[in-house]
């Protein structure tokens, strides 16, 4: 599979890693396993960290979009971190920015979801 | 006057998921000939992505018996991909292009596909016929490497 994804815990925020390339394709797994782990009782929040996702184009949009609602739904925030320019591009022409914040690490992407209190 | 450089190729592939990187990135080394700046090259990977989905998704309902027809040209720097399946074709073409239109919102689609293409190439025209199948042009006047300092 041309992407991979990593999935940790900190405190009640999942953390997902993405490494590789999203599209129509890869898609599929990425909201498979994602849905997964929100399904866990203990989480509330999600953080995406794209730092190794080389490609992107509208499914991913439709994925990061899907989870965003789900998250919004279950009371959580939900942020994105480590943003490629080219992707950085895709977000901003489709006004992800608007709904969604974006960080420069995983640390502070993780902090704004309100763990420190 | 010196003749201006052309050159194309032709792809025939299956309209199966695991097809659309290979399309995309199939294009892209062909166009490597041409010194594109990494800019141009993720664009045109972005829209062939984008084309090839539609195709899987929409013109063939994600039937892989499906064939995809690429023909991608060169002249010059200026870099014309054509992308026809002979799937269910678009209905209402002008409606397809509207931002955030989708036909299948229940598959988590953003409704960005033609949004992306025409934000990123020069030229998109679809050709479309309901039950005869879709093409997708797309043109694109490269940037030349010398220009990128100038550009960033």
């Amino acid at each position: 599979m041309a992407l991979h994804l990593d999935v940790k815990r900190s405190k009640n925020v999942l953390v997902a890693r993405l490494d590789g390339e999203l599209d129509h394709h890869t898609a599929a797994h990425v909201r498979k396993v994602i849905e997964e782990e929100l399904n866990h009782e203990w989480v509330t929040h999600l953080v995406l960290n794209l730092e190794k996702l080389e490609f992107m184009d509208s499914s991913g949009l439709g994925v990061i979009l899907g989870r965003y609602k789900r998250v919004t739904q279950m009371g959580g925030k939900m942020t994105i971190c480590s943003v490629q320019p080219s992707i950085q591009r895709i977000m901003e022409m489709s006004g992800l920015f608007k709904i969604l914040q974006m960080f420069q690490d995983e640390s502070s992407a993780v902090s704004a979801c309100g763990v420190a209190s | 006057m010196k003749p201006v450089h052309t050159n194309f190729m032709e792809l025939c592939f299956n309209a199966r998921s695991e097809n659309e990187s290979f399309a995309r990135v199939a294009v892209a080394a062909f166009l490597s000939q041409l010194d594109p700046t990494i800019e141009d090259l993720t664009d045109i990977k972005t829209v062939v992505s984008e084309a090839v989905t539609n195709s899987v998704i929409h013109g063939y309902e994600e039937n892989p018996e499906g064939v995809i027809l690429i023909r991608t040209e060169i002249e010059g720097t200026k870099i014309c991909v054509q992308i026809t399946d002979y799937g269910l074709g678009i209905e209402d073409v002008t409606e397809a292009r509207q931002p955030l239109y989708t036909s299948k919102p229940e598959l988590e689609r953003s409704g960005m596909g033609f949004t992306i293409m025409e934000n990123f190439m020069d030229e998109v025209m679809i050709h479309s016929k309901p039950g005869e199948g879709t093409t997708i042009q797309l043109v694109k006047q490269l940037t030349p490497q010398s220009q990128q300092s100038l550009v960033n």
